[in-house]
């Protein structure tokens, strides 16, 4: 038994590292230290919780109170109160935003109610830093069982009845891919996990990677038996430097345990793991542009077929998998496919991570069965719209998905129901929008990525994307005409279908899904050059209301190009040529004599 | 650290590190264990509360009760401190009250491993507004 009988669990994420939980941690173990419970007290940095929005978060164990918002300077307050005396410090415990309840632990949060946590299991709760910690939680005996029990073929075979789909996007069948690769013969393969997150919003893989990264390495080697690979490598982002720093310790101690490295639990099967780093490209989530970016060359995609399983990494037979993918895999082996199976709808089983963002209550980190509809994630687990506004749209898929409405709210999610509704999975990004959010300008932000990110080799892609967003542009400029909206259309499709790679293929979704769902709102720009949401500046006009101004003079003080005339007492005026519609005059006037059209 | 050299030496690794992240483990389903809730205010404190949750854990632990010891707030039996409540898995709570370690070592070895009742029962006779 461990001398400890308290853990307090702090959320270790990027998310609540950039609002200090080191310091939260330190100064726990500082009070703690002072109070003389430092042999009965433990303090662990664990991953992510997911529960971003209210981050920092600590918990406590065994008695299971989650607080949030936690300060550094919370620390006296969480000894003296909590644990002393063993009274909760109420002012840090969630409180129910709908109910307008105090919540002390997770099972009376809807945050956490709905969730199943498969690929996020050990997120929150393992110290990512300790391979002792996975290990208690059943860790490396996933590669230690099928190294004693199963062939490959038969390790292939158990992720082939569990229905597992890649989680990067696509969602292609996982064990058909191991399967093509190990049919594919050489005398050296690899194992390449793709740790190239680069969807705006999504950042499930990071946390994974943060949280647990053991669960990765150990899939990927079980991934390297079942195909014949000694080799894996991950591809991972530079600017993810907290996930890297924990992939090379989780790796320095997987060969100190003999866990990584040659003979394995002495099987005979040798196997290690090395990092490559990516400038975080876009474009080198596909497959065939992350191969070559790795040897050294130019980030951009080829043609398949070849497939990279019979032609990838230095022209050896490559198994690229997602990580979220990955960190599946250890618990299909220990727990069978029927358990995960027996998950989810007809063809997507198991969970999806999604990263929820934008105008919702709870932001974060969430995992729930394939099938929950977009209904209970936005308003149960979510939290609802915040501030109380309306929901107008979602998207899903990032750049390469499409905007889905309210009559899609009750859709189960699945890989084919979300395509069918003229969106995708994509890595499960989730931005949630409200009245607010003009959907051209989402459609334009969503395409300015892609033009950013196209890597220029084929021409429908560098050249078509950009023209998709000068008319776009147009719109919201007012200057665009009605057939426009045809154009739009028609280049949508040609782009979509003479792409060389996964980008442009799916670049113009936004556009498309955004044209289908609202298009009454890209007319309302051109014929009435008006923007609905009251996003588009070009549109906007500001006016003084005659019988309201007072002549304060405070808009003319106020605005920063000298806009606004008129003498004190005496009604004010806005010379719309020189007028950049920035607002600020509305925000000075206490008089509501300033008028937005 | 010497390496892990086949499935047995994993397994033996592994009950060895479980051990580290037991207080953890047990807060994910605590319904199915035994849950003791210790009172901890002031008038529990003083009447010795904490050396009582401390020797519940060392004591579970040692005659090997799967449990789950916590603390909670004042319970109002302020003329009984220090008061704890025992919860079987799949049962209704129970109080007792004045918990020394004579009764504490009564409830564990009676109530605790045959369910049978000791004595220091408080009847819990009011409602609460959830009910």
């Amino acid at each position: 038994m461990s001398k400890y009988k308290m853990h307090l669990l702090v959320c270790g994420g990027t998310g609540c590292r950039a609002s200090a939980s080191d310091a939260i941690v330190e100064n726990l173990k500082k009070e703690l230290n002072n109070q003389g419970l430092d042999e009965s007290v433990q303090v662990i940095m664990t991953g992510c919780f997911g529960f971003c929005e209210k981050g920092p978060i600590v918990k406590v164990v065994p008695d299971n109170t989650f607080y949030t918002e936690v300060k550094p300077s919370d620390a006296k307050d969480l000894v003296e109160e909590h644990i002393i005396k063993g009274r909760k410090v109420e002012r840090l415990l969630y409180k129910d935003p709908v109910k307008k309840v105090t919540v002390s632990d997770e099972e009376g949060m809807s945050f956490y109610k709905k969730q199943l946590r498969i690929a996020l299991r050990n997120c929150g709760f393992i110290n990512p830093e300790n391979i002792e910690e996975y290990i208690a939680r059943d860790g490396y005996m996933a590669i230690g069982q099928i190294l004693s029990e199963n062939t490959p073929e038969e390790v292939i075979e158990i992720i082939k009845a569990s229905g597992l789909r890649g989680r990067g996007g696509a969602g292609f069948p996982t064990g058909l891919k191991w399967q093509l690769t190990r049919q594919t013969k050489s005398d050296q393969k690899y194992v390449v996990c793709n740790a190239d997150e680069g969807d705006p919003g999504a950042f499930m893989d990071r946390s994974i990677l943060e949280g647990d990264p053991h669960s990765v390495l150990e899939a990927m080697a079980i991934c390297g038996y079942s195909i014949g690979a000694d080799t894996g490598l991950i591809y991972i982002r530079a600017e993810y430097p907290l996930a890297i720093s924990r992939l090379l310790t989780a790796i320095g101690q997987a060969r100190e345990f003999g866990l990584l490295g040659k003979n394995i639990l002495g099987s005979g099967f040798d196997f290690d793991i090395e990092l490559k780093y990516g400038a975080g490209a876009f474009v080198c989530g596909e497959e065939t542009a992350l191969i070559h970016s790795m040897e050294g060359k130019r980030g951009e995609p080829s043609l398949k077929p070849p497939f990279p399983s019979v032609e990838g990494y230095l022209k050896k037979p490559t198994n690229v998998n997602n990580v979220e993918t990955l960190a599946n895999i250890p618990a299909i082996i220990l727990k069978g496919h029927k358990w995960f199976s027996s998950i989810g709808t007809e063809k997507s089983k198991g969970t999806k991570v999604f990263a929820l963002a934008g105008k919702i209550n709870n932001v974060g980190l969430i995992e729930v069965p394939m099938g929950t509809t977009l209904r209970e994630v936005i308003y149960e687990i979510g939290g609802g719209i915040k501030d109380g506004k309306k929901f107008k749209a979602v998207q899903t898929g990032g750049p390469s998905g499409g905007c889905l409405t309210e009559a899609h709210l009750d859709v189960p999610i699945d890989y084919e129901n979300l395509l069918a509704a003229g969106s995708m999975m994509g890595s499960g990004g989730m931005i949630i929008m409200d009245e607010d959010n003009c959907m051209v300008s989402i459609a334009k932000y969503f395409l300015d990525f892609s033009v950013e990110e196209s890597c220029g080799k084929c021409s429908p892609c560098r050249i078509g994307n950009k023209r998709l967003y000068e008319l776009l542009d147009r719109i919201t400029q007012g200057k665009a005409e009605f057939d426009d909206l045809a154009r739009l259309k028609n280049l949508s499709e040609v782009i979509k279908d003479t792409s060389l790679c996964g980008l442009g293929q799916s670049s113009p979704n936004p556009v498309l899904s955004t044209l289908q769902y609202f298009r009454e709102e890209y007319e309302a720009h051109i014929i009435d050059h008006k923007c609905p949401a009251g996003e588009c500046k070009a549109l906007m006009v500001y006016s003084i209301l005659e019988e309201h101004c007072v002549g304060c003079t405070a808009c003319a003080r106020a605005c920063p190009v000298g806009a606004i005339s008129g003498e004190r007492k005496l009604v004010h005026s806005i010379d719309q040529s020189i007028c950049i519609k920035c607002g600020a005059c509305f925000d000075k006037c206490k008089f509501d004599a300033v008028l937005v059209q | 650290m010497n390496k892990i050299k086949s499935l047995d030496d994993l397994k033996k690794m592994r009950a060895q590190a479980q051990t580290g992240i037991n207080v953890r483990e047990k807060s994910i389903d605590p319904a199915s264990r035994v849950q003791v809730k210790v009172a901890m205010a002031t008038c529990g404190i003083a009447s010795g509360a904490k050396e009582i949750m401390d020797f519940f854990i060392e004591q579970l632990d040692r005659r090997s009760v799967e449990a789950v010891v916590t603390q909670t707030g004042c319970m109002g039996y302020c003329y009984a401190e220090p008061t704890i409540e025992v919860t079987l898995p799949g049962q209704e709570p129970v109080v007792f009250g004045d918990v020394d370690k004579k009764r504490a070592d009564q409830i564990i070895e009676m109530y605790i491993k045959t369910g049978e009742l000791v004595d220091g029962i408080i009847p819990v006779n009011y409602r609460t507004i959830d009910k």
